[in-house]
């Protein structure tokens, strides 16, 4: 069991070692920071004073190493763009990226959940076939294209609705939230089904197959042989056995939430981290799509790693087969 | 083998090829419909430009006098322009077709990418074994920590710096192109590394090597026409993801120029008028977008469904 614990945690130290790598190297080899940091007419007195501040001169390996001690303290380098600390500019917009998150994985799960079981223990019924047809079309309408057809409807056509911003936000110090006015509610519905409807049919989807794969196996038979009730063998001794995918889908569904939230932000204005990852890359604003890089990185290697490291609580064969 | 048995066996070939396209519409109707359909599309988006020779994105071809019309059907608008026009005055019908073009071939070249690249570091992991298999199985599972489309979007951030910020419209496809196909190999390396690793053991393996066939031999020849199925089926699924990202990139202004019809550009383009009525201009790629889009995925559905054993015997 430790030993499990330990090769997992150490295999995600490395790969986020060598993520660092990559931003680092992006940050080294492209773009000219003299140049997009300093105006045309700098003197020569000025351009020596920001090489030596940013330790241009060292070696690769020794400005890697301030590089990566830095990013353990905060310090994530200047935009080419703002010329702000990218540290600062990520704090600001994250809290509206974490809401925007956060309210679409609840939307998935609430709805996900339940539909995906239904499609698996009735595959027959009529309620299962409108919502597998359904979960296709949700497969194949593109997150932009179904933030654009909300706005038409609800916001062009109804006029409920805002269609970009985040309405209403309050400041507490430390998280601008919106959560705590009408408007910011009201700004929040839209994006959030948005964000959420990939993720809702590739749930239904997944435990729908995991369901009809348990129901072939021998002891559902033998279950069902036993004499026990069909509930009975369903949710108590099929739904177990299928846990172990489902909680995987649903980490790496998080990591997912915050990649697409860059569409999502985009067709809404939304302010948050993702929409400046999006006038980064069109400004090649190569600080911050390097520390973005590292940070989802980050977000999706430690999500992945609570992920595989609860496999033995949810199924103790795990460990028994290495 | 003589020549007489041998077309015989032929043309017992093309009857049952015959029998099993039949059989296949007969039994999964939906799923036939919608290769019909993905197939007219992919006609039309390459039939049209060969009729209609001169882009309707051409600055010569502006026709401001015409810009903005509404579909036939609508008061103003007219069966010269069947689908209306947009600001510049392009027949939308005609644009659809030329667009639909770009995405397509970014699409299929783009799986081309990630298909060649997936398949050979999938060969070579699974044949060689050791640290050459370490590092390359560990590099996909770098690269798996990040959706593709978010790392389309870092590629894509990274090759505009490195190749400058002036690009003509080819080298902004051929990035898009990379990017997306970058993104892909990864599903293609380990499905083909597993298959490799229980296909090198078998019988016909062992008897290939007894007759004497080099390794490359025995891979190319032998093994890879065994696993190509479910890479194939991989290849459909991504067509469409495809051409998704590139729709998506594209809106985004990080992806096609506007310059150059696509998918992705028209829908940006027509984003534009949402708010102002002119729905129909952003309306139609939208549509054409989801009909492939949808008519892929069911059909792909289909061919996964054929191909994994485990669900074919349904209750």
């Amino acid at each position: 069991m430790l030993r499990y614990f330990a090769s997992r945690t150490f295999q995600a130290v490395i790969v986020l070692f060598i993520i660092s790598l990559i931003g680092f190297a992006l940050v080294a080899n492209l773009g000219d920071p003299l140049a997009a940091l300093l105006s045309p007419d700098a003197t020569e007195a000025q351009r020596a004073e920001l090489a030596a501040s940013l330790n241009l001169n060292a070696s690769f390996a020794e400005r890697f190493l301030s590089f990566f001690g830095g990013l353990w303290r905060g310090d994530f380098g200047i935009s080419y763009r703002t010329h702000e600390p990218v540290a600062h500019l990520i704090w600001d917009r994250l809290p509206a990226t974490i809401e925007l998150a956060f309210a679409s994985l609840i939307l998935t799960l609430v709805i996900g959940i339940p539909a995906g079981v239904h499609c698996g223990v009735h595959p027959k019924s009529m309620l299962s076939r409108a919502i597998m047809f359904s979960s296709i079309i949700g497969v194949t309408l593109p997150t932009f294209v179904a933030g654009i057809l909300l706005i038409l409807v609800f916001a062009v056509k109804l006029a409920w609705l805002p269609s970009f911003g985040r309405g209403g936000v309050v400041d507490l110090g430390f998280w601008k939230t919106g959560l705590l006015t009408a408007s910011g509610w009201r700004a929040l519905i839209l994006p959030a089904i948005t964000l959420s409807l990939f993720q809702v049919t590739f749930i239904i989807r997944m435990i729908r197959t995991q369901l009809l794969e348990v129901g072939q196996t021998e002891y559902i038979r033998f279950a069902r042989a036993r004499g026990l009730t069909e509930s009975r063998v369903w949710y108590l001794h099929a739904l177990k056995n299928t846990l172990l995918p489902v909680v995987t889908i649903i980490g790496l569904q998080l990591g997912n939430i915050i990649a697409f939230s860059v569409v999502t932000e985009s067709v809404f204005a939304w302010p948050g981290v993702g929409l400046l990852f999006l006038q980064s890359i069109q400004s090649a604003d190569i600080p911050v799509i390097s520390i973005y890089l590292i940070l989802i990185g980050a977000i999706f290697i430690i999500i992945n790693l609570i992920v595989e490291l609860t496999y033995p609580v949810i199924d103790p064969r795990v460990l028994r087969s290495r | 083998m003589s020549i007489a048995t041998e077309t015989l066996s032929h043309r017992n070939r093309a009857i049952q090829g015959l029998e099993w396209l039949w059989q296949s519409v007969r039994t999964a109707p939906g799923p036939s419909l919608a290769g019909l359909i993905a197939l007219s599309l992919v006609l039309f988006a390459f039939v049209v430009p060969l009729v209609i020779s001169s882009s309707p994105f051409d600055p010569a071809n502006a026709d401001l006098l015409n810009s903005l019309n509404p579909p036939f059907w609508s008061e103003g608008g007219s069966m010269v322009f069947p689908l209306g026009t947009d600001d510049q005055g392009r027949d939308l019908l005609t644009a659809l077709a030329f667009g639909l073009r770009t995405s397509l071939i970014v699409g299929i070249l783009s799986v081309i990418i990630g298909l060649v690249i997936g398949v050979s570091l999938g060969l070579i992991s699974g044949f060689a074994g050791g640290a050459v298999d370490t590092i390359i199985m560990r590099a996909a599972d770098v690269q798996l920590a990040y959706p593709a489309l978010l790392l389309a979007m870092i590629i894509d951030g990274a090759m505009r710096q490195a190749l400058g910020t002036s690009r003509d419209t080819n080298t902004a496809i051929a990035i898009v192109v990379v990017s997306i196909g970058i993104s892909f190999w990864v599903q293609y390396a380990r499905t083909i590394r597993a298959s490799v690793l229980v296909e090198r053991e078998q019988d016909y393996v062992a008897a290939a090597r007894v007759t004497g066939r080099s390794r490359l031999a025995i891979i190319a020849l032998h093994i890879l026409p065994n696993i190509m199925a479910p890479v194939l089926v991989i290849a459909t699924i991504n067509l469409a993801i495809a051409i998704i990202t590139e729709a998506t990139l594209s809106f985004l202004g990080i992806g096609i120029p506007l310059t150059q019809p696509s998918l992705g550009t028209l829908i940006r383009n027509g984003n534009n008028f949402l708010q102002s009525g002119e729905w129909w201009i952003v309306a139609w790629p939208c549509a054409v977008l989801m009909l492939f889009v949808f008519s892929v995925n069911v059909f792909g559905d289909h061919l996964r469904d054929v191909f994994n054993p485990r669900l074919r015997t349904r209750r």
